[in-house]
C-alpha cells in the first residue's frame, strides 16, 4: 500500500504548513509585540489580536508530530531522537510562550510582566528559528547510520543550510505577523505596524530568494524552479509589493501563501524521502520504509476524513468570530468593523448573531 | 544509565502533568455547571462564581496544556526505539487525541475566554460544555493508549517479531481501558470538586459572598460525594482486571511473596520488611479481604511473587520480573487509604448539608482548605501504582523498559533535559499555587452576589447587571485588555 503512504506524507506536510502559517502569524505578533506597542495597551491590543486563536493554532504542530507518530513511526523515533536538545529548548520555548498569555496580567508588578513578555517574545523566536532548522536538517542530510539512529552531537545539528531556512521561515514569521497586526489595529498603532509591514516584506523577499538558490544550487535539487518554489517567489515578493502600497487584506493573503509554499517546498524536495542520510544514501528514511502497516494508515485516514474538515470549519469560524479589529479603552464600547478585505478566512457564518451588536 | 534517566525524566514530567490534568478536567465540568446555572435562572451570581472559578480554571490549563505537550515529544525524545517498535499502534490513539479532541479543547477554550460578549448567551455555554467535552475525550485517547501498555490488545506480531495493528476497537474495548478510563475521569471530579469545595469554605469561613460560595460548596460536596464512592468501586475493580493481566503488579501491591490458596487477608499496614516487605516484623490484617479485592471470591487465590517470578523466567528467559514492591505497597494504601478519608470527608459535607449548616460548620470549613493536597497525594500514588507496577515491561510482555529508550540521546543530553524540566517546573508550580491561592481569596463583587434569585438579574440582557467600576469586569469587556 505505497499509495497511503504517500497520502500521509501530504497530509504530514498540510499539517506542518497549516502550523507555520496559522501559528506563523501568532509568533510574528509575540516577537513584535513589545516593539510596535509604544504603551502598555499597545501592546496589550497586539497580543489580544491572537488571543483567542494562538491556542488552537498550536494544536497544529502537536498534530502534525502524532500524525508522524502514527503514520510513520520511525520518521518520528528519529526526527524527535534526533534533534533531542533542539527540542528540548522547542519544549521550553512552548511552555514558557503558551503560560504567558495566561500569566502575564495576573499580577500587577512590573518584573512579573515583563518576565512574561519576554517570554513571550523569545518564545516566539526560537519555536520558529528551532523547527525552521530542524526541516532544512530533514532535507540537507544528518548522519543516520543503518538502524536509522543519529550518529552526531548537537553542534552537527546547525547545519548551515538547516539554520538559514530557520532564519527564513522566522523572518517570514515576522513579515507575517506584521501583515496580520496591520488588519487588526486602528489608529497610530495601525500606522506603525503597515510602515513595518512594508519594511519586513522586502527584507523577507530577498532572503527567500536567498532560500529558493540555496536550495537549488547548494542541495543541487536541480536548476528549474519546482512549482511550489515559483509560488513562494511570487507571493513573497507580491506580498511586499502589496504591503508597501497598502492593499493589506492580500497583502497577509500573499505572505501566508509565501510561508506555506516555503514550507510545502521542503516537503516537495524531501519526497519520497522523508530524512536524508549524510552517512550514506541508503540510510534514508522514505515514506516506503518508514510508514506503518496499511491497516494504521487506513484507520487514520478514515478519522482524518471524518474529523480534519470539521476542525477546519470551527477553526475558520473561530477567525471569524474574532475579525475585528481591536481598538484601545478610550472607544470602550465597541470596536469599528474592519473592512472587507479584513476578515483572513471566512468560510461560513456564524449560526447565532453575535450578542449586543 | 540513560534508561533510567529517562524513566526519571519521564515520570518526573507525567506526574507533574498530571497534577493539573484532573483539576482541567474537574473544574471544567464544575464551571461548566455554573454557567448552565446562569443561563437557567439568570442570576448574577452564578455568572460571577462562572467567572471566578473560570480564571481558576484557565490558571491550570495554561499550565495543564503545556505540561502535555511534553509528554507527547518526549515519546520520540527519549523512548524513540519504542516509539519504533509500537508506534503504528500506540501513535494512534495519540494522534486521534489530537485531531479529535485536542483542536476543539484548544479552540473552543478561546473562544470561550474572549467570547463573554461576542457570542449569544447560549452558544458561550456551547463552548464551555465543548471545552469539558473535548478534555475528557482527550483523556479517553490517552488512556486508551496506556491501557494498551498494560495489557497490549488488538495486534499480531509479524513475521520481523514487530507487533502490527490488527483490530483498532480492541483498543477501545481493552478491559483494562473500560475500567481505568472512568476510574481517571471520576478521580478528576473528585479533585475538581474538592478544589471548589477549597475556595468555597475559605470564603464561608471569612462570611465573604456567603449565600454564593454556600451554593458552590453544595454543589461540590455533591459532585464528589458520589464520585469518590463509585470510584473506590470502580477501582476495585480494575484491581482485579489488572490481577488476571498483570498479576505482578497485585502481588506486589500486596507484598505478596509466597502464593496464598484461599481466603487471603489483606495487610492494611505492615513495616520491618525492608524495601522488598520479604519479611515483615509487625503486620495488620484483614481476614478474606484480598482475596475478595483480587478475585471478588473470598475464597480466591492470590498468586505470590516468588511464584510468579518462576512462571515469567519460565515464558520471558532469565531475568527480574517483579516490580519495586515498596512503591506498589505503598502506593496502592495512600492511594486507598486518602479515596476512604476524602469519603468520609465527603459523608461528613453530605450530613452538614441536610442539617443546613454547611456555611457555619466551623471545623469543617477549617479542615477544607487544606483537604486540597489529598486528591494530589491520592492521584500521584496511583499512577504510581499502575505504572511501576508494570515494570520492568514497557509494554506487558512485548517489550521491556530497558530496551525502549532512544540509542542517539546520551546521559548528558537527559541530564540537560531533565534538570531544564525540574527547573522551569518548580518555578512554575510556584507561580501556579501563588496565583490559585491569590485569585482564589479574590472576592466576588458583594453588590451583585447576594442579590439572590432570578429577580436580581432582570431580563435577559447579558451584562446590564454588572456595569460596575472594578477594573478587573472592565478588561475582560474591552478586547484590547484580555491580556
Amino acid at each position: 500500500m505505497v499509495h497511503l503512504n504517500n497520502i500521509w506524507f501530504v497530509i504530514v506536510a498540510i499539517f506542518w504548513v497549516g502550523f507555520f502559517i496559522l501559528e506563523g502569524f501568532d509568533f510574528g505578533v509575540g516577537m513584535l509585540h513589545s516593539f510596535v506597542g509604544k504603551t502598555d495597551v499597545e501592546c496589550r491590543i497586539a497580543v489580544n489580536s491572537i488571543g483567542p486563536t494562538w491556542d488552537g493554532n498550536e494544536v497544529w504542530l502537536i498534530v502534525a508530530g502524532a500524525a508522524i507518530f502514527a503514520a510513520f513511526p520511525s520518521w518520528y523515533a528519529t526526527m524527535f531522537s534526533t534533534f533531542y536538545l533542539a527540542l528540548l529548548v522547542v519544549l521550553l520555548a512552548l511552555i514558557v510562550r503558551g503560560v504567558s498569555f495566561e500569566f502575564h496580567r495576573k499580577i500587577d508588578n512590573p518584573r512579573w510582566r515583563s518576565a512574561w513578555r519576554w517570554s513571550l517574545t523569545l518564545g516566539s523566536l526560537f519555536i520558529p528559528l528551532l523547527l525552521g532548522t530542524a526541516l532544512g536538517d530533514l532535507l540537507h542530510g544528518l548522519p543516520i547510520n543503518s538502524s536509522h539512529n543519529y550518529t552526531g552531537n548537537f553542534f552537527d545539528l546547525l547545519v548551515p543550510y538547516g539554520l538559514y531556512t530557520g532564519v527564513t521561515l522566522t523572518v517570514l514569521c515576522l513579515f507575517l505577523g506584521a501583515a496580520y497586526l496591520t488588519l487588526k489595529t486602528e489608529g497610530e498603532l495601525h500606522d506603525r505596524v503597515a510602515r513595518l509591514s512594508g519594511r519586513l516584506g522586502w527584507v523577507a523577499a530577498v532572503i527567500t530568494f536567498g532560500w529558493l538558490t540555496w536550495s537549488h544550487v547548494g542541495l543541487s535539487t536541480g536548476f528549474v524552479p519546482n512549482p511550489i518554489d515559483a509560488l513562494a517567489l511570487i507571493a513573497v515578493v507580491g506580498a511586499a509589493w502589496l504591503a508597501e502600497s497598502g492593499s493589506q487584506g492580500w497583502a497577509f493573503a500573499a505572505a501566508a501563501t509565501a510561508i506555506g509554499s516555503v514550507v510545502g517546498s521542503i516537503f516537495f524536495e524531501l519526497f519520497p524521502r522523508v530524512m536524508v542520510s549524510s552517512t550514506n544514501s541508503a540510510y534514508n528514511l522514505t515514506v516506503a520504509n518508514s510508514a506503518s502497516p496499511s491497516y494504521t494508515l487506513k484507520v487514520m485516514t478514515v478519522v482524518a476524513v471524518i474529523f480534519f474538515p470539521v476542525v477546519l470549519l470551527y477553526q475558520g469560524w473561530s477567525l471569524y468570530i474574532f475579525r475585528k479589529r481591536i481598538s484601545g479603552p478610550a472607544s470602550t464600547t465597541e470596536a469599528t468593523p474592519a473592512g472587507p478585505d479584513g476578515a483572513p478566512t471566512a468560510p461560513i457564518r456564524p449560526p447565532v448573531p453575535a450578542a449586543g451588536e | 544509565m540513560t534508561t533510567d534517566l529517562a524513566r526519571w525524566q519521564f515520570a518526573t514530567t507525567s506526574i507533574y502533568h498530571f497534577l493539573f490534568v484532573p483539576v482541567t478536567i474537574g473544574l471544567a465540568f464544575l464551571v461548566a455547571l455554573l454557567q448552565t446555572s446562569w443561563y437557567r435562572n439568570d442570576n448574577p451570581a452564578f455568572k460571577r462564581l462562572t467567572k471566578f472559578f473560570g480564571t481558576l480554571l484557565l490558571i491550570n490549563v495554561a499550565v495543564g496544556v503545556v505540561t502535555g505537550l511534553v509528554q507527547e515529544f518526549e515519546f520520540g525524545m527519549n523512548w524513540s526505539n519504542y516509539s519504533r517498535f509500537v508506534g503504528n499502534i500506540f501513535g494512534g490513539p495519540l494522534a486521534m487525541e489530537g485531531l479529535v479532541a485536542f483542536f476543539l479543547e484548544s479552540t473552543f477554550l478561546g473562544i470561550w475566554i474572549f467570547g463573554w460578549d461576542r457570542l449569544s448567551k447560549k452558544l458561550h455555554l456551547t463552548c464551555i460544555w465543548l471545552v469539558t467535552g473535548a478534555s475528557m475525550l482527550s483523556a479517553l485517547f490517552i488512556m486508551a493508549a496506556n491501557s494498551w501498555m498494560q495489557h497490549p490488545v488488538g495486534y499480531v506480531m509479524n513475521s520481523q517479531h514487530e507487533p502490527q495493528l490488527t483490530d483498532i476497537w480492541a483498543l477501545f474495548t481493552n478491559p483494562v481501558f473500560l475500567w481505568a478510563y472512568p476510574h481517571v475521569i471520576l478521580a478528576s471530579l473528585v479533585t475538581g470538586a474538592i478544589i471548589m469545595l477549597a475556595f468555597s469554605a475559605w470564603h464561608l469561613k471569612r462570611k465573604s459572598s456567603v449565600a454564593a460560595f454556600r451554593r458552590t460548596a453544595i454543589i461540590s460536596v455533591c459532585v464528589l460525594a458520589p464520585a469518590v464512592f463509585l470510584n473506590m468501586f470502580i477501582g476495585s475493580e480494575l484491581g482485579v482486571v489488572e490481577g488476571k493481566y498483570q498479576p505482578m503488579k497485585i502481588a506486589a501491591a500486596e507484598a505478596l511473596w509466597t502464593t496464598c490458596d484461599s481466603h487471603c487477608p489483606f495487610s492494611i499496614f505492615q513495616i520491618g520488611g525492608g524495601n522488598n516487605d520479604e519479611t515483615p516484623t509487625q503486620i495488620w490484617e484483614v481476614p478474606d479481604l484480598l482475596s475478595i479485592l483480587a478475585t471478588n471470591h473470598p475464597d480466591g487465590e492470590v498468586q505470590g511473587l516468588n511464584n510468579l517470578q518462576a512462571q515469567y523466567v519460565k515464558e520471558y528467559g532469565p531475568g527480574n520480573y517483579i516490580p519495586n514492591v515498596f512503591i506498589q505497597y505503598w502506593g496502592m494504601r495512600v492511594m486507598a487509604y486518602l479515596a476512604a478519608l476524602i469519603a468520609l470527608f465527603a459523608l461528613w459535607g453530605l450530613w452538614l448539608i441536610r442539617r443546613k449548616t454547611l456555611a457555619k460548620a466551623k471545623w469543617f470549613l477549617f479542615i477544607a482548605p487544606w483537604f486540597a493536597i489529598t486528591p494530589f497525594l491520592m492521584n500521584t500514588a496511583g499512577w504510581l501504582l499502575t505504572e511501576s507496577g508494570r515494570q520492568p515491561w514497557i509494554v506487558q510482555g512485548l517489550m521491556k523498559t530497558s530496551q525502549a529508550a532512544s540509542p542517539s540521546v546520551t546521559s548528558t543530553d537527559i541530564w540537560i533535559s531533565l534538570s531544564a524540566f525540574v527547573l522551569l517546573y518548580l518555578s512554575l508550580g510556584v507561580a501556579d499555587v501563588y496565583l490559585m491561592i491569590h485569585y482564589g481569596r479574590k472576592e466576588l463583587e458583594p453588590s451583585l452576589v447576594d442579590g439572590g434569585g432570578g429577580g436580581g438579574g432582570g431580563g435577559g440582557g447579558t451584562d446590564q447587571p454588572e456595569s460596575s467600576s472594578s477594573a478587573e469586569s472592565e478588561d475582560d469587556r474591552v478586547p484590547a485588555l484580555i491580556y
